[in-house]
């Protein structure tokens, strides 16, 4: 039983190792010119891996270029960047980690908003702010005052392409495909019914699927009985591809509208010529032609060799946000750059001007994107 | 020899408690947070391993009455502060309210037990495998569509009650009630069940009651394991229990050893800290290479020890011959066959 003995002795070491972390006050090391620590929690494995290593990639890129300039008066930011797997007690794990080891005066994250709902509490509760990228659950920023996003609600993404249809489309007849295993697409359909119907349209048909399923044909062909003019199908990108090309299959020739969820290169891959025509609202457009737009492109571009997605823009503008937060604030503890992140105002972020709302949510407007030739084209922007 | 009263388990709660009065504010929250998920991890672990290791039924469906137990616990709390908020709030009466709500979650989990192993228990292996699967998944899809509780968005503002105390409090309930019960005619029963159940019908175990009751009980435990993680986390999500965490649960009992509570609990302990303890060289490297580690420490324990860290054996077997009464050690250490 020695291999037993020798086992149980080095548990006993690795659990006394863990046990030495000594506490540290949130905050850190407040000396003038020590590196001001930042946290970040991202799903940087797992399922959604894609998701985390964009958003990371975007955060790293916004960090170097503040860096280069000099730091926020004088002082390096530091990002500690820890990997949930994609699950939310990990998450909540990484959040107390980052707070009480790191001493970070700021947390970024996380991409799905049930992985943030974990964090949330835990921020909140020893009062360091933290900002969201892209997580649009309307519950996230509502579970305290240091809790901030920079990027639009459900509602709004559901009211833009309602009001997209309506207006931009013009059309009446829609039906709805939402993905029950999603909390992000139950939402947008939620707004998007409400707007749709109070504007005038008409919703025909309402089917479900679930995130994983690869076979759409029933819903798709009863949906095609409907005639529709368009379907609404605020999913993920693998879905809505497999989904697209099903459609076109069974007959439907209508355009697809989404959400953001579609914004990634694998949608147009698995997709191919079946998504020519639909469009989806998103963060930002690589197409436009503002310099800032294209500067961070191409600074992306440099550092990474692709072109950034919507969630790497977001992850962009949550350090961004972050950092001017802490050039206003009158000193660099985390009460002081909460109220200072409170009080952004027309930041001039990758993804549009940003203001903080008193809920603490982004004001800014959204992009509606087409897909033509199996490349996306900007279409529209949509103020709030 | 007459069986004394195991004086240690008064001593472990002694001790939890005394760790809960004077140590545990003085540890780093983190560290806390990593010693409640062991907690909760060794109640899960433990568990399974009376289905599993002992009744010899392979379940995969744990992570579905961790689920029922968690949400039907905070459905009770939340009822409770929402509706009763004199009660809730009350200092003296929300202890009460919360161990209502831990055996609400237990006993909800083991009611879905029951339903579940009348019809499949007759089922054997591999098969029973599967339909535990097939139920872990249910349970996930109900949560995903029922809107009552948040649906895929999730339960959110569950009071934060589960303290260390909590925690390890029912972590000996639970070891307590195994280990005596597995010594017990029942738990015999259970033995017979795994070791060969056509010659434990034929002596007249009644084989289909065993296993039910085993399924249910490793079941109620689960669901408190749940309530008591949901009270933690403060959010539920039914994405979080999904087969991988079914299948975390397991590596446990296997990594331990089938039928060692000890084991259960040491791998339980190990695979929490681990996981957590590899993460500086995730800073250092840049990149997340914990799961390699992880699956490489896995495969090289299963490659030395392919019964579990444990066998079939407890930690007070390895015990000098004349400390064993003292522990309350009574049972023939069954041989490792």
């Amino acid at each position: 039983m020695v291999t037993a003995k020798k086992f149980l002795f080095a548990l006993l070491a690795a659990f006394a190792l863990t046990l030495s972390g000594c506490k540290k006050a949130p905050g850190g090391d407040q000396s003038a010119d020590a590196p001001i620590r930042v946290g970040e929690v991202g799903s940087l494995t797992g399922l959604e891996a894609t998701f985390g290593t964009s958003t990371h990639q975007g955060i790293e890129l916004a960090v170097k270029k503040i860096n280069a300039e000099g730091g926020i008066n004088g002082r390096k930011v530091d990002l500690i960047t820890l990997d949930n797997q994609g699950k939310a007690d990990e998450a909540a794990t990484a959040t107390t980690r980052l707070v009480t080891q790191d001493g970070v005066v700021a947390i970024l994250g996380e991409v799905a908003s049930s992985r943030s709902l974990a964090m949330a509490p835990i921020a909140q509760s020893y009062k360091v702010p933290m900002i969201s990228p892209s997580s649009t659950n309307p519950a996230v920023t509502q579970q305290g005052d240091h809790i901030f996003r920079v990027c639009f609600i459900d509602p709004f993404q559901g009211e833009v392409m309602a009001k997209f249809a309506l207006n931009g489309l013009k059309i009446e007849r829609v039906a709805i495909m939402t993905d029950v295993k999603n909390d992000y697409s139950i939402g947008l359909v939620e707004f998007f019914r409400k707007n749709f119907v109070e504007g005038g349209g008409k919703i025909v048909m309402e089917q479900s699927y679930s995130n994983g399923d690869t076979d759409f044909k029933a819903q798709l062909t009863s949906i095609a009985s409907h005639n529709p003019e368009a379907i609404f199908v605020p999913g993920y990108y693998g879905d809505v591809a497999l989904i697209a090309r099903q459609a076109r299959e069974v007959g439907i020739k209508a355009p697809l509208l989404g959400g953001d969820g579609w914004d990634s290169p694998k949608l147009l891959e698995i997709g191919g010529a079946s998504l020519n025509g639909s469009y989806f609202s998103s963060h930002y457009s690589p197409q436009d032609t503002s310099p800032r737009i294209q500067g961070f492109i191409k600074e992306f571009k440099d550092a990474y060799g692709l072109v950034p997605d919507g969630l790497a823009a977001t992850g962009h503008d949550a350090m961004l946000v972050l950092a001017d937060a802490m050039k206003r604030a009158k000193s660099l503890t985390p009460s002081d750059i909460r109220d200072a992140i409170a009080a952004t105002k027309d930041f001039p972020g990758v993804t549009g001007n940003i203001t903080i709302d008193e809920n603490r949510n982004a004001r800014k407007p959204a992009v509606v994107l087409k897909i033509e030739d199996q490349k996306l084209v900007y279409e529209t922007t949509i103020n709030p | 020899m007459p069986r004394s009263f195991p004086i240690i388990w008064i001593a472990a709660f002694l001790v939890v408690i005394g760790v809960e009065l004077f140590i545990i504010d003085n540890l780093d929250p983190y560290v806390v947070a990593i010693i409640i998920y062991a907690g909760i991890n060794i109640i899960l672990a433990s568990s399974l391993n009376l289905i599993n290791g002992f009744a010899g039924q392979f379940s995969m469906g744990h992570a579905g009455f961790m689920a029922v137990g968690a949400y039907s616990g905070a459905v009770v709390t939340m009822a409770f502060r929402d509706n009763y908020p004199a009660i809730f709030n009350e200092p003296a009466l929300q202890p009460f309210v919360f161990i209502a709500a831990i055996f609400a979650g237990g006993l909800c989990s083991a009611a879905a037990g029951v339903i579940v192993g009348l019809p499949t228990l007759r089922l054997r292996g591999d098969y029973l495998a599967v339909v535990t699967l097939g139920f872990g998944e249910i349970i996930r899809v109900i949560l995903l569509n029922l809107e009552s509780v948040g649906g895929a968005r999730g339960l959110t503002n569950i009071p934060g009650i589960t303290s260390f105390f909590w925690v390890y409090g029912f972590v000996l309930i639970c070891l307590f009630v195994i280990t005596r019960l597995v010594d017990s005619p029942l738990g015999r029963s259970f033995l017979s069940v795994r070791e060969d159940e056509i010659a434990a019908e034929a002596v007249g175990v009644n084989t289909t009651r065993s296993k039910v009751t085993a399924f249910a009980l490793g079941a109620f435990f689960a669901g408190m394991a749940g309530a008591l993680f949901a009270h933690y986390l403060r959010v539920l999500s039914p994405a979080i229990f999904d087969i991988q965490k079914s299948f975390e649960i397991i590596i446990m009992v296997v990594l331990g050893g089938m039928g060692s509570i000890s084991g259960s609990v040491v791998a339980a302990v190990f695979l929490t800290i681990i996981r957590e303890a590899l993460r500086p060289l995730q800073q250092i490297t840049g990149t997340d290479y914990r799961m390699v580690i992880y699956s490489l420490v896995l495969i090289v324990l299963m490659l030395t020890r392919p019964r579990g860290l444990f066998g079939t054996k407890e930690i007070t077997d390895y015990l000098p011959e004349r400390w064993k009464a003292r522990f309350g050690v009574r049972r023939v250490s069954p041989k490792e066959s």
